[in-house]
């Protein structure tokens, strides 16, 4: 199905392409998602695609990349490809399970849902819901909340399939789990992919996800993930960003952490065209910890908003944000950085740094922090710099014999290092390090480039 | 090797260099002092090329080539290393990886193949050994939370790894006790020889005790009012920077 959307009525077309489809929809899916339907296009009415005058959507027109006559599918085109000939794996030492999404649906490089010997389960949402409804049941749906975004409500509306991983109580994990979202499409594509990782008490997930486009079409991913972290549990989540500029991308988060549990979950977007990422997270039991980590490099027109949201619902928790943007040329970026202190989350350490480098005098950011607190024994704090290079360092840099194009990159590099050094796996660390450095360099292309080491399709 | 002739320099259309005549040959120590602001740091950035600092007359000749239009890395590569009054710290830029680089651009410059990994660990060994740098200190960021002086014998292990023909150190006694001073001192007189040579920008006589000078110039209001040898500096520290005011 092609259409041609109107700025004016986008919020009725889509409405009505799902009242189009909703019966192929139900007949589709598992009760799970169904029942969470009406309701949530319901709140997509009402509420419609954000615009600028959305306070939280202050600094970027989503409605502007839906403008685009995407083709849009309720159910999964056959998109043949042969993943040998797409991947090779070139991260030493990194041997993970990988998991592909093909335009949002589960792609049968392996079985659709798998249970490891430890008990883990990975495969695809839709099969899932199926074969274990009552992990949806008590999942999805429970922590991103679409009757307060458009976007998660429209994902909700709509959702079918997407990654799904289960670790049971106290299991740790011994490979890393990597999911690929590959858009490779003969034609432009909206897609949107629905994901939810559970961890139970006392478990361990490493997840890694890749975004590519393989194919040299306009796309649009509205996705949306859920994370359960439960008591004690831990989650390390890195998601790197590296589509073309033509691939628009809003991505939804939400991290939900019970008593005790420790989160990292961190974005790099190397490539891009418009893209916004919404992470929240609600830290619900006491002594939980978070660090949510973003590192983004821009240029040409790009545009990469970052909107971060910690609930401090729970006492004694901590929670870190820190997020660094490059920006060069004519790219522009955007940080939102929200903080709530619930009445008695006592306790809490809440930091937030939001620091910035302008290459050109035409790159442009916008940051902001929110901070609500209503608890008084808490301390938080939070600082922004949008600036350029230090002059300083990079006279110094010359006076060693360092040209000023290489001390520029030693400098950007150094910049961006910070986050990086996050990384907790050692092999995806070097990799991801390496990755920026070309990137800064301009030896990056869109395709070549990912963990993964696509072949050239495009 | 160096000349420099009637040198003018200005920031922000104030002078500060106000026509600076020196020549240094191979083999020898020049020592510039003189009272604060009287150009001695302009006179040392303006050498390495510190682009803030307008030249505004004269020349600087440097192994026969026109220094002054030369870019500071190319300065750099030529031989010329500049020891920071006040080192520039840089967060997430490694020791080793700074180091790395700097010693093969130079060697990429002058034709000569990158060193390997291993020579380069040794040549790094060897040279922090002359000046007493701690070996965690190489792994660190760039002078990141160095002390004062581990800042300064950090300039001095950098001076080493370059082994440049012309050393310039402003003021790199400031703020060293008399350890330091030492550890400073004779890591500069174990790199001295008869082909390279090393200007001391200092305020003190004291490090001059350590740094024997050839020559000393004194550098008042942007000119150099009186050179001598190494009694000048004597005579200075007795009779006070006044003596020179006075005079001129």
């Amino acid at each position: 199905m092609n259409v041609l959307l109107d700025k004016k009525i986008l919020d009725s077309q889509l409405t009505d392409w799902y009242f189009t489809n909703r019966d192929q929809l139900m007949a589709a899916s598992n009760s799970v998602f169904n029942s969470f339907r009406p309701e949530a296009m319901e709140c997509f009415r009402k509420m419609g695609i954000p615009d600028k005058s959305n306070e939280n959507y202050k600094y970027t027109d989503v409605r502007e990349v839906f403008l685009t006559p995407f083709n849009r599918y309720i159910e999964p085109r056959k998109i043949l490809f042969s993943v040998e000939d797409l991947f090779r794996c070139d991260i030493p030492e990194l041997d993970t399970e990988l998991v592909l999404l093909v335009n949002g649906w589960f792609y049968e490089n392996r079985p659709r849902l798998e249970v490891l010997p430890n008990g883990i389960i990975i495969g695809s949402m839709a099969e899932a819901a199926r074969q274990y409804p009552h992990i949806l049941e008590a999942h999805y749906s429970r922590y991103a909340d679409f009757r307060k975004d458009a976007l998660v409500a429209l994902n909700t509306g709509f959702a079918q399939d997407g990654t799904f991983i289960y670790i049971p109580k106290g299991v740790g994990q011994d490979r890393t789990i990597q999911v690929v979202n590959i858009l490779l499409s003969p034609e432009d594509l909206f897609v949107q992919h629905r994901n939810l990782v559970v961890i139970e008490d006392n478990a361990m997930a490493r997840v890694v996800v890749c975004d590519h486009s393989l194919s040299a079409h306009h796309f649009l991913t509205n996705s949306v993930t859920e994370i359960f972290v439960g008591q004690n549990a831990r989650l390390d989540y890195t998601k790197l960003q590296n589509e073309h500029n033509s691939s628009n991308q809003l991505s939804s988060s939400f991290v939900h952490q019970e008593k005790d549990s420790h989160a990292i979950f961190n974005t790099i977007t190397l490539h891009g065209g418009m893209i916004r990422n919404n992470v929240y997270t609600r830290l619900n039991g006491p002594g939980a910890e978070n660090h949510t980590l973003g590192l983004f490099l821009a240029d040409r027109n790009q545009h990469v908003d970052s909107y971060t949201y910690v609930d401090h619902a729970a006492p004694g928790c901590t929670s870190r944000q820190n997020f660094k943007g490059i920006l060069d040329e004519k790219a522009t970026g955007a940080f939102t950085g929200r903080i709530l202190v619930r009445p008695d989350a006592q306790k809490t350490l809440a930091y937030q740094a939001n620091n910035n480098i302008l290459l050109t005098s035409e790159a442009r950011m916008n940051t902001k922090p929110q901070l609500e607190i209503y608890a008084d024994d808490v301390k938080c704090s939070h600082g922004a710099t949008v600036g350029q290079l230090d002059e300083n360092a990079m006279f110094y840099l010359q006076t060693r014999g360092i040209a000023k194009r290489e001390a520029r990159l030693l400098l950007m590099g150094a910049f961006g290092h910070e986050i990086l050094k996050q990384v907790p796996v050692e092999p995806l660390r070097d990799r991801l390090n390496d990755l920026v450095d070309k990137r800064l360099k301009g030896e990056l292309s869109r395709c070549n480039s990912c963990p993964l080491q696509c072949q050239e399709t495009c | 090797m160096l000349e420099i002739r009637n040198l003018k320099a200005s920031i922000d259309g104030k002078e500060i260099l106000k026509g600076i005549n020196l020549t240094v040959n191979a083999g020898e120590v020049h020592a510039i002092m003189g009272p604060n602001g009287s150009g001695k740091s302009t006179l040392a950035a303006v050498l390495a090329g510190r682009e803030v600092f307008e030249v505004t007359g004269g020349e600087v000749t440097y192994c026969g080539q026109d220094l002054l239009s030369m870019a500071p890395e190319i300065r750099a590569r030529e031989g010329i290393f500049l020891g920071f009054q006040y080192p520039v710290e840089i967060p997430g830029v490694s020791m080793v990886n700074f180091m790395r680089t700097a010693v093969n651009e130079k060697r990429k410059y002058l034709g000569q193949p990158e060193m390997g990994a291993a020579d380069f660990l040794k040549l790094m060994r060897d040279r922090k050994a002359l000046v007493d740098l701690d070996t965690s200190l190489a792994n660190r960021s760039v002078n990141e939370g160095f002390s004062g002086g581990e800042k300064k014998r950090n300039e001095i292990f950098q001076m080493a790894m370059l082994e440049p023909k012309l050393a310039i150190l402003d003021e790199t006694d400031s703020g060293l006790d008399i350890d330091a001073l030492k550890t400073v001192a004779n890591g500069v007189n174990r790199l001295k020889n008869k082909e390279n040579a090393v200007i001391v920008i200092t305020h003190y006589q004291r490090l001059l005790d350590y740094i024997v000078p050839d020559f000393v110039h004194v550098l008042f209001d942007g000119r150099i009012v009186r050179s001598g040898d190494k009694r000048l500096a004597f005579e200075l520290e007795e009779k006070g920077y006044d003596w020179i005011r006075e005079a001129n």
